[in-house]
């Protein structure tokens, strides 16, 4: 593994390019929340040419639905959520959002990768089922937009040093086939 | 001789359940996940595992859902027949049970009232899943799996034709894992049913879950059927998280059932390394 690389959001194309397939990295600055439903309507805003409840333009998603707050935290619990329901809808808001970002888990669809390289984004991973630890790295939350979702709102969060994998870079470059591959056994 | 339980005592247990669980892993599971690190050779599978390891730890001690899909609650209730509920519904008291757990315990509440059109969330995590079997005795057990989606949408069922065999069997349940990659947050806990009928398999799998990690089915054959399975899936690659690595799967359980003699059902249902679980005796 890489020694750990310090990244701080908004990310640009001069970023994304130091950014490969398997490096160890640290997040900071502030980084947006969603899930399926929220990712459905931004899309459907996108085709009515409404304005997005936040300028996506060098952003970073995050795929999380938090548990509620103990009084004096910010946030609950907030590890990663399977980034393949959003396979659907990501593609767009790279192409027309300006999504440079985003932060799950689990493996992507060709066209989520394809959009990526075009545009070139960078998919992160954290780790799945760490929901505590991640909390931790949460210095701030606030819900923003699309508040009748819960769990699944829109929330801008500031995080600091919040620990990831870069797993599919803007080469298409992909850590899930690179480590599958190397163990796997006849 | 008839023993009488209050429905209260039922809603107190299923919400000091929901709870335990969602803070507190399984020893066992925790055992095999310390197991996984001690084999694992692939840098970025001990990384994962050494995070979860972590997180698991700061669960307990923060007293904090070590998972933010604190699932939907399924419930399976073993009733005494000498056992007479009183004061209330028996699943309105595990409804109850779970609307207290899950605000008590600031747990996340996942369930929506409608599955196709509205997507409503109930707000308080509720209906339960229940699954109750009546058995000889004056007791209730309670025992409670959160379930989350994440290694639930990974699940799979088939009927194969009973010529299909054991290959058969094998060939789909490793095609199953494989097909999951690192969606359902692994290393998993791989559950398996066979025979029955079509909803038997599936609750076989789901109760095969909830035996403790790494303890062999009884019978030799279906022993050795869980061993060589994990043998395989472990081969595949896939690894903690779907990074590549060793430990894909922490333990396959199967359980079975006699079946019709034209049919062979196979259900295998997955759970993510935080395999909450937990019981109270009534």
């Amino acid at each position: 593994m890489s020694e750990v690389k310090q990244v701080t959001l908004p990310l640009n194309d001069e970023i994304i390019d130091t950014l490969k397939a398997g490096d160890r990295v640290m997040l900071n600055g502030v980084i947006y929340t969603a899930r399926d439903k929220a990712h459905k309507m931004m899309v459907d805003m996108l085709n009515k040419n409404q304005p997005l409840p936040v300028d996506l333009a060098g952003q970073l998603i995050y795929y999380v639905g938090p548990t509620p707050a103990k009084p004096g935290q910010p946030i609950g619990s907030c590890g990663p959520t399977t980034s393949g329901r959003m396979d659907a809808f990501a593609p767009e808001l790279i192409a027309r959002a300006g999504l440079k970002g985003m932060l799950g888990k689990g493996p992507r669809t060709p066209s989520v990768v394809d959009a990526m390289v075009e545009h070139k984004a960078v998919y992160f991973a954290a780790i799945g089922g760490t929901g505590v630890a991640i909390s931790q790295s949460v210095k701030k939350a606030e819900v923003i937009a699309f508040p009748e979702l819960g769990t699944c709102a829109i929330r801008r969060l500031e995080v600091e040093n919040l620990p990831c994998i870069v797993v599919i870079d803007s080469d298409g470059s992909n850590l899930y086939e690179i480590g599958v591959k190397q163990y796997q056994q006849p | 001789m008839l023993r009488t339980i209050e429905a209260t005592a039922i809603t107190d247990a299923v919400k000091k359940l929901c709870v335990q669980v969602s803070y507190d892993l399984p020893k066992d599971v925790e055992k095999a996940l310390n197991q996984a690190l001690a084999t694992e050779e692939s840098s970025f599978g001990q990384y994962s595992l050494e995070q979860i390891i972590n997180n698991c730890h700061l669960a307990r001690q923060n007293e904090q859902a070590m998972c933010q899909d604190t699932g939907i609650a399924v419930i399976y209730l073993y009733l005494g027949q000498d056992v007479h509920i009183v004061g209330g519904a028996l699943a309105e008291a595990v409804h109850e049970g779970v609307r207290e757990g899950y605000e008590a315990g600031y747990l996340r509440k996942s369930v929506v009232i409608d599955p196709v059109f509205s997507r409503e969330n109930t707000g308080d995590n509720t209906p339960a899943v229940i699954h109750t079997e009546i058995v000889p005795g004056d007791t209730l057990r309670i025992a409670m799996m959160p379930k989350g989606a994440g290694s639930e949408n990974m699940g799979a069922l088939k009927m194969l034709k009973p010529t299909a065999g054991v290959e058969g069997v094998k060939e789909f349940i490793i095609d199953t894992v494989r097909k999951a990659g690192g969606n359902p947050c692994p290393p998993i806990i791989v559950g398996v049913g066979v025979g029955g009928t079509m909803e038997k398999a599936t609750m076989l799998a789901k109760e095969a879950l909830q035996r403790p990690t790494g303890q062999s089915n009884p019978n030799h054959f279906y022993a050795q059927l869980e061993k060589e399975l994990l043998h395989d899936i472990n081969k595949l690659g896939i690894g903690p998280q779907g990074l590549g690595g060793r430990v894909t799967a922490l333990a396959v359980h199967i359980e079975h059932y006699p079946t019709h003699i034209a049919t062979l059902p196979v259900a295998v249902n997955l759970n993510c390394h935080a395999a909450r679980h937990g019981e109270i005796i009534l």
